[in-house]
């Protein structure tokens, strides 16, 4: 936990030197191919610049996969499943999952620095988060590959789905292609991955390291490219699974493209998670959680803690303590190790962002955004606050993904309750309150498919995510996210 | 339909909807005449409306607080009365069976048997459903984690066509058993075992809204349950052969993201393993996590 002043001034004690860590790790290429049948080849289409966005500097060209490319990656994935990676014991995949998990770790500090460098967030993050819980999902799901037969209750005959097209955001760029590589191949699928077109340079470097697992070519395709690229893999009649995280509005065209196909789905969608402050939590917890909630990863969390309902009696202290803690807020350098909170992702993210919080404030609600100096190169939005905001206002109702919270009030459990399930959305929910009873109460009634109780954000290659209602169906981790890719 | 003292005119029955716990005719005030499997007439039919439809949601979500927030073991309990009953109206389930699908005596017996057997074994399921799908998840760090199966919500079902006393209770069963209410449209040139099916619903401690059953045309009502906003789940099952409605349902469930499951290309054998999908289909997985420490 940070120490924070108690005086209200938000004058740092001192200041910190930086601590920048070095980019020379990283080797970038001018220039990336797609990654098709084990090897990197020129894409069909336009290429496209991936920025860093934290100083607009192009980091690489990269090639834009047409729906040729990605017949061809279809085509590729297929033959491997049919003649290698499905017919390989679960014995045998299972090393060469654990291998990559190794290599993942290996060059952890690589993954990191270029997830970094493309992605905006803090180093801090990608080092501590990004980068070990993917290796972590690898390793758990190498171990389910042999034991597929206790993986779904009842059904001992379980066998692979054929080949995943899987389509994954910018927000965590390897973790999400952790979460939806290792289970698919765990399970005997292979698959065509398109990362966003922002964030695609970790998965081509993911790309190479299966190359050195010695990975059979055509188990894992990369297809780099925006929408079209997008919705090319999700309709290709070769692919039998589709895979998605992103937005509700893609998520129901995706719905609405497979209907009356063969192909499963999964999609984890949007969120607007309220975190739920009792009177007698230990405030000092949960602003740390409050924060973390809204402002890890610069708010770019479908599960962020975005609304924050605080009951009344409290409300006061809680959000003048919330408001210290955030004067404290690094922002800035996403490679400076102090770093807190990093770069919006993207001009147009940025622009989503401030029309949202514009509308929060022409609708009536408070606006305070932190102190801080924000670069002049970049895209930055500084931590920001609204307070006085109702069920009827949009930055209630509407994910904003960025680093906006909207403070909300409650006076009972129930009350609560009502105000935390009134959304379209269902994946995520917030409690702090010293009281069990209260807690396994309120997890009860919340139609959200985590609850984080006393703590927020958290993650685990073992624990079943996913949401209810218009955030999606499906579970990702666990075993029950193994069954999404077993027929 | 049953046998009377000769010159006594029998008292017949109106065939009503069941919807919410009452047994209303239909809104729009239509009926269709339904003939056994030799064409004979046997009986006017409510003709469910689109607007009996969204109250059958409308019940249905009223009721889901109260049943999904009952204890495993007494929604098992309940299901086990509707067993109950069945057996206790065997002879007119029999004979309904008997006259809609065409069966002689010894068909409809036994698909009567399987009828009330799956309802029992659905009923043992809804204790037993959370410990075989939940988990506790080892994390790695100080948090206890628990994952467990949730019911969804209202789920519409397409009941099937042609199996209208065993595949109506195949598909109903699992919906409701895990927490679940359901709006249900019955075979509709076999609507007349649903009825019966409602009456029992009726009088055996399932709460009103819990089963809500409308008989008619399925195609005049299915496409406002498929794009309906306050239904979480569809159930395609009795659309099975018709691809194309299959495919526009599916459209419109997309409007919502409802959980869908798909319409099989027949109908199918209703007399074997019915598995655990029918359920799974309809719950979600929530995940709890809590800090560890002292």
């Amino acid at each position: 936990m940070v120490k924070v002043p108690e005086s209200s001034g938000s004058a740092p004690l001192f200041d910190y030197a930086p601590a920048p860590e070095s980019r020379a790790v990283v080797d970038l290429s001018p220039s990336y191919g797609l990654f098709v049948d084990g090897v990197f080849v020129d894409g069909g289409g336009r290429s496209f610049k991936t920025i860093n966005p934290a100083t607009e500097e192009v980091l690489a060209e990269v090639a834009e996969a047409d729906e040729r490319d990605v017949d061809a990656a279809v085509q590729a994935a297929r033959r491997a499943q049919e003649r290698v990676w499905g017919r390989m014991s679960g014995r045998e995949r299972a090393k060469y999952l654990f291998r990559i998990a190794r290599i993942i770790q290996e060059r952890a500090r690589e993954l990191a620095v270029l997830e970094t460098l493309d992605n905006g967030k803090p180093i801090r993050e990608s080092r501590d988060v990004d980068v070990p819980t993917a290796a972590a999902h690898f390793f758990y799901y190498a171990g389910w590959a042999d034991k597929l037969e206790y993986a779904v209750p009842g059904r001992p005959d379980v066998r692979p789905l054929g080949v995943a097209g899987q389509v994954i955001p910018w927000n965590f760029p390897l973790l999400m292609l952790a979460w939806k590589v290792a289970p698919a191949l765990a399970a005997g699928n292979t698959v065509v991955l398109k990362p966003a077109e922002t964030t695609p340079l970790t998965a081509l470097l993911f790309a190479e390291i299966c190359q050195q697992a010695d990975l059979p070519p055509g188990v894992v395709n990369i297809v780099t490219g925006a929408g079209a690229t997008g919705r090319a893999v999700v309709a290709h009649p070769g692919v039998d699974k589709v895979a998605f995280t992103g937005s509700t509005e893609v998520g129901r065209s995706i719905a609405r493209t497979v209907a009356g196909t063969d192909k499963r789905v999964t999609l984890e969608l949007g969120g607007k998670a309220a975190n739920i402050v009792f009177e007698d939590a230990a405030i000092d917890q949960a602003v740390e959680g409050i924060v973390n909630g809204i402002f890890f990863n610069q708010g770019h969390v479908c599960c962020a803690g975005s609304r924050l309902l605080v009951q009344e009696s409290v409300a006061e202290e809680v959000l003048d303590r919330l408001k210290r803690r955030m004067a404290t807020l690094r922002v800035g350098d996403p490679l400076d190790k102090n770093t807190d909170v990093g770069a919006i992702n993207s001009a147009e993210q940025l622009g989503r962002i401030r029309d949202l919080a514009q509308v929060g404030e022409d609708e009536g609600a408070g606006r305070w955004s932190a102190p801080c100096e924000l670069p002049a190169q970049g895209f930055w939005f500084p931590p920001t606050l609204f307070t006085g905001v109702s069920q009827a206002h949009r930055i209630a109702r509407e994910e904003i993904f960025g680093p906006v919270l909207s403070v909300l009030t409650f006076r009972t459990p129930s009350e609560a309750v009502e105000k935390a399930n009134n959304t379209p959305y269902g994946l995520s929910a917030g409690v702090w309150t010293e009281k069990g009873s209260r807690i396994l109460w309120m997890a009860n009634q919340l139609r959200a498919g985590v609850v984080w109780a006393n703590t927020f954000n958290k993650f685990d290659p073992t624990s079943p995510f996913g949401g209810y209602k218009e955030s999606g169906y499906g579970r990702e981790g666990g075993r029950q996210g193994l069954e999404g890719y077993l027929r | 339909m049953s046998p009377t003292t000769p010159g006594r005119a029998t008292v017949r029955k109106t065939a009503k909807l069941y919807i919410g716990g009452a047994f209303p005719r239909s809104e729009s005030g239509h009926s269709y005449v339904v003939t056994d499997s030799k064409g004979n007439f046997v009986a006017n039919a409510s003709k469910a409306s689109r607007k009996d439809a969204r109250d059958a949601v409308q019940a249905a979500r009223k009721a889901f607080g109260g049943w999904s927030a009952r204890t495993a073991y007494n929604r098992g309990q309940v299901v086990y009365r509707i067993a109950e009953i069945m057996e206790d109206r065997r002879p007119q389930l029999v004979e309904a069976v008997r006259q809609a699908e065409g069966l002689n005596a010894k068909q409809a017996d036994q698909v009567v048997d399987e009828a009330v057997d799956r309802v029992v074994w659905y009923a043992g399921w809804a204790d037993k459903i959370t410990q075989v799908e939940g988990s506790a998840n080892p994390v790695a760090g100080p948090y206890f984690n628990l994952s467990s199966p949730e019911p969804t919500g209202v789920v519409a079902v397409v009941a099937p066509q042609r199996s209208s006393l065993l595949g109506l209770v195949s598909v109903i069963a699992p919906v409701i058993v895990t927490g679940n209410t359901a709006v249900v449209l019955a075979s509709e040139e076999r609507p007349l075992p649903a009825v019966l099916l409602g009456e029992v619903m009726a009088t055996s401690d399932v709460p009103g809204g819990v089963v809500n059953l409308l008989t008619g045309p399925w195609r005049d009502t299915a496409p406002w349950l498929a794009g309906h906003m306050d239904v979480n789940a569809l159930d395609l099952t009795g659309v099975a052969g018709d691809p194309e409605a299959a495919i526009a349902y599916e459209q419109a469930a997309a409007e919502n993201l409802k959980r869908v499951l798909r319409a099989p290309a027949a109908e199918p054998d209703w007399l074997g393993d019915q598995g655990t999908e029918r359920m799974t289909r309809f719950l979600e997985t929530k995940t709890v996590w809590h800090p560890i420490g002292i």
